[in-house]
């Protein structure tokens, strides 16, 4: 076992844990820690931009970004935090500009806008430019600048480390974590003042989804394991332009430059169901219009998906705005979207819930928001909450960028205000036990094929639509993989880069999400945002207007209700 | 499948294993790779993350090219393929090989923007036409598979290789950047562009379709205005 010393440790090592290190670095001692090489990370995937009022090619203020935010997330939002998010942005947009990100540019050479779902003027009037881009990969652009950022502040990196424990001492202040040099093997203890969580989403919980193979939920399910409560998991993006079978992300920025969907008629059916936006709906809608095609028998060819039609687009407009999503479907579906229709259905693909923060994204530990002293989390792994029952697109680079940057000054004040807890007594002990038993099954249950049920059972029951019975069945089916689990093995017996170990304790990360999930979606009886029940179709403000808080408790699993936030926008039916 | 395996625990060095699997012509390369390790052999090692050839993780060679294996379908490499680690640098484990070199590479050449205060609350001002000069090479996602490509990096263990140089390039030609004459001074090294041979490799191998040889030629091109 090493030990190591930090004011602060940060894991994971995309937006959010990056734009905080960026504000340490140079000023308290920090470590980043991530299971990838830094760039790898998911927010590299990112495709459409990043939503700041700065009005550079049309009027647009902070708070209408704020209502769209609010009205997007089906008042679910707490809106402190999204007028936090809405101010905030402006600056945080300008910072990347300064650190160097390379934005598309108006003719006068300020940063371009563009339109995206659910981003509208003056409080719903129409669709607004809002979204700041670089081209189709603003989320590597970012991922870029950051690591460069982080290299030009000597951040000091743990590259393909991962994540297996958080500590507390005997007074709840979490005082480090536990991670594994997947180089060696070797076992380290990080002790610290702070820690930060910002090891994004759990995609992969899902059979199609966008996220990346390392989107496993590494960092939301330990804390939920260690008694820390986990809210609104029952809200589950789908984003509606999937690659079809593959679920790769086709960009909002599709549609936001023009493209439509088309059903097996040939129909652009999105303005049946939303007259107003279109298209350009919020995701979630979008991604049941597609289910409701589908399901009344206007898929094509009968099958679950639908077309994303970019023909009508110029071929030059395609080539400057859009070029890497139209390689996806040249490259994996052979698809030529200047001449052919993509096909396309929705696919898992972020995370509203997570693991609860107050505005400094210091994590809370119950309904009361009493803070947990030492323990922070941004980005996707988080839940602020500024996305609600719903996010709109764009706004989850706005939150790692904007509450990545507060986690990070809120740390460096407390680490310079407070000493080093104790370690508890054997601190790696717990870790090194789950390894032992994972690595001492001499003919386990397959990691993989357990991982497939849960992919399967997810997709089918808790995904787009819900009800009681699915729902049902989804639980108890996930407690019987969990069963399994506790057999699973591994046939590689080395040190050295043993990613079969490592996929095998991914796959025990992802089953406590799901878990997580599957329990918020039975408790919330309503339809809102993302979690849509076809055995309660409407919105409940007076029961339901409130995140759930599910816990791990010694007689097990516990769900409590946080009230919503409301400062300025009156809950109202959501129509575009 | 043929598969080079190295295991340094279990004295396993550089043999080729064979694995029949079935695939979809539709399915990548890398989902060959996922069907082997999950289903018949788990000690099978290699990186991978987004699985769509934007985080850069799997490099490899696939029938003697290097390329990302979640890019590549089993259709275009038909039914026989052989896969081997990137080459020049260690082999750590199978298909994973020590990447310090390369980020050493990269970082010497102050891959960061370095340029005077900003005015406050606002952008710098950039046109169109000064963004797209420096757009091709702004697409790197750090992959290795131009530099491993490189035979100049398999020979000089000093050479900073080609994604080095096309780092570099994107700060070098970005109008909001005052660090030009530093990295110019880098790479006019004995380490520097002049080992680049316009071989064409990176080019090919660049799974963004970066035109790699093209920008290291546009940094020989600076070095020599400037000495001039």
């Amino acid at each position: 076992m090493a030990y190591h010393r930090f004011d602060a440790v940060i894991v994971g090592a995309g937006g959010a844990g990056l734009m905080a290190a960026i504000q340490m670095a140079g000023k308290a001692n920090v470590a980043v820690v991530s299971k990838l090489y830094p760039p790898r990370s998911h927010t590299g995937a990112a495709q459409g931009g990043v939503a700041a009022a700065l009005g550079n090619t049309e009027e647009d203020h902070w708070e209408w970004h704020m209502f769209d935010t609010v009205k997007g997330g089906d008042y679910l939002v707490d809106q402190d935090a999204a007028e936090i998010l809405a101010r905030e942005s402006i600056d945080a947009v300008i910072e990347l500009e300064h650190m160097g990100l390379p934005f598309n540019r108006t003719p006068e050479g300020k940063i371009d806008q563009r339109r995206f779902g659910g981003h509208t003027r003056n409080y719903g009037e129409g669709p607004v430019r809002r979204a700041c881009y670089a081209a189709d990969r603003t989320g590597h652009m970012i991922i870029q600048t950051l690591y460069q950022q982080g290299i030009k502040h000597n951040v000091q990196f743990f590259d393909e480390h991962f994540l297996l424990d958080v500590l507390f001492a005997a007074d709840g202040a979490c005082c480090g974590c536990v991670t594994w040099d997947l180089r060696t093997g070797e076992i380290n203890v990080l002790h610290a003042k702070a820690v930060l969580i910002a090891t994004g989403g759990f995609g992969r919980v899902y059979k199609i989804t966008s996220n990346a193979m390392a989107g496993t939920g590494d960092g939301v399910a330990i804390p939920y394991r260690r008694g820390i409560p986990l809210m609104d998991m029952e809200f589950y993006q789908f984003h509606p332009t999937g690659l079809y079978k593959l679920g790769i992300l086709l960009s909002e920025a599709a549609r936001g430059e023009g493209g439509i969907l088309r059903n097996n008629l040939g129909e652009a059916f999105a303005g049946r169901y939303a007259p107003l936006l279109k298209d350009l709906a919020p995701r979630d809608m979008v991604s049941r219009f597609i289910h409701q095609e589908v399901k009344e028998g206007r898929g094509i060819d009968g099958k679950d998906y639908v077309h994303l039609d970019l023909t009508h687009l110029p071929a030059e407009l395609i080539d400057a705005k859009l070029p890497d999503v139209t390689d996806f479907a040249r490259t994996y579906l052979g698809v030529e979207p200047k001449t052919e229709p993509v096909p396309v259905q929705p696919t898992a693909h972020y995370a509203m819930g997570g693991i609860p923060t107050d505005n400094d994204a210091r994590v809370i530990g119950d309904e009361h928001a009493t803070v947990i002293p030492g323990l922070y989390s941004a980005g996707e792994s988080a839940c602020v909450s500024v996305h609600g029952a719903n996010r709109l697109g764009t706004n989850s680079l706005v939150d790692l960028i904007v509450f990545g940057r507060r986690a990070g000054k809120h740390m460096l004040e407390f680490v310079r205000t407070t000493g080093f807890s104790e370690l508890p007594p054997s601190p790696d002990a717990l870790p090194q036990a789950e390894i032992e038993a994972v690595m001492s099954q001499p003919r386990g249950e397959n990691a993989a094929e357990i991982r497939e049920r849960m992919q399967t059972l997810m997709m089918d029951n808790v995904s787009v639509v819900r009800d009681a019975a699915g729902l049902e069945s989804a639980r108890a089916e996930t407690q019987e993989l969990k069963r399994a689990y506790r057999h699973v093995g591994v046939s590689d017996r080395g040190k050295v880069f043993n990613t079969e170990l490592m996929e095998a304790l991914e796959l025990g990360y992802m089953l406590d999400c799901a878990e997580a999930i599957i329990e918020g979606a039975l408790s919330r009886e309503e339809s809102r945002g993302a979690h849509y029940r076809t055995d309660f179709q409407t919105r409940d403000d007076a029961n339901w207007l409130a995140h759930t808080l599910v816990s791990k408790t010694s007689g097990g699993l516990q769900i409590r209700k946080k009230p919503v936030k409301i400062t300025t926008f009156e809950p109202k039916e959501r129509t575009y | 499948m043929r598969i080079k395996r190295f295991d340094p625990e279990n004295d396993v060095k550089g043999v080729f294993r064979d694995y029949d699997i079935e695939c979809d012509p539709n399915d990548r390369v890398l989902d060959a790779l996922n069907t082997i390790k999950w289903y018949h052999d788990g000690s099978l090692t290699y990186r991978r993350s987004c699985a769509h050839g934007i985080c850069g993780s799997d490099a490899m060679r696939i029938n003697g090219r290097n390329r990302l294996a979640c890019k590549v379908q089993v259709s275009e490499v038909g039914r026989k393929v052989t896969i081997e680690p990137l080459m020049g640098y260690e082999v750590i484990k199978d298909l994973i090989v020590d990447m310090d070199k390369f980020f050493d590479a990269y970082k010497r050449v102050k891959p960061y923007l370095i340029a005077s205060d900003p005015p406050a609350q606002a952008e710098r001002l950039q046109s169109p036409a000064d963004r797209a000069r420096y757009d091709d090479t702004t697409k790197c996602i750090l992959c290795a598979a131009c530099t491993t490509a490189c035979p100049i990096t398999w020979t000089n263990d000093q050479f900073v290789g080609p994604a080095a140089i096309v780092n570099a390039h994107r700060f070098i030609f970005d109008s909001r950047d005052e660090g030009a004459s530093d990295r110019l001074r880098i790479l006019n090294q004995q380490s520097g562009v002049w080992r680049c041979r316009t071989i064409f490799n990176c080019t090919d191998a660049c799974p963004r379709d970066i035109k790699v040889t093209q920008a290291i030629e546009e940094v020989k091109r600076a070095l020599m205005v400037e000495a001039l």
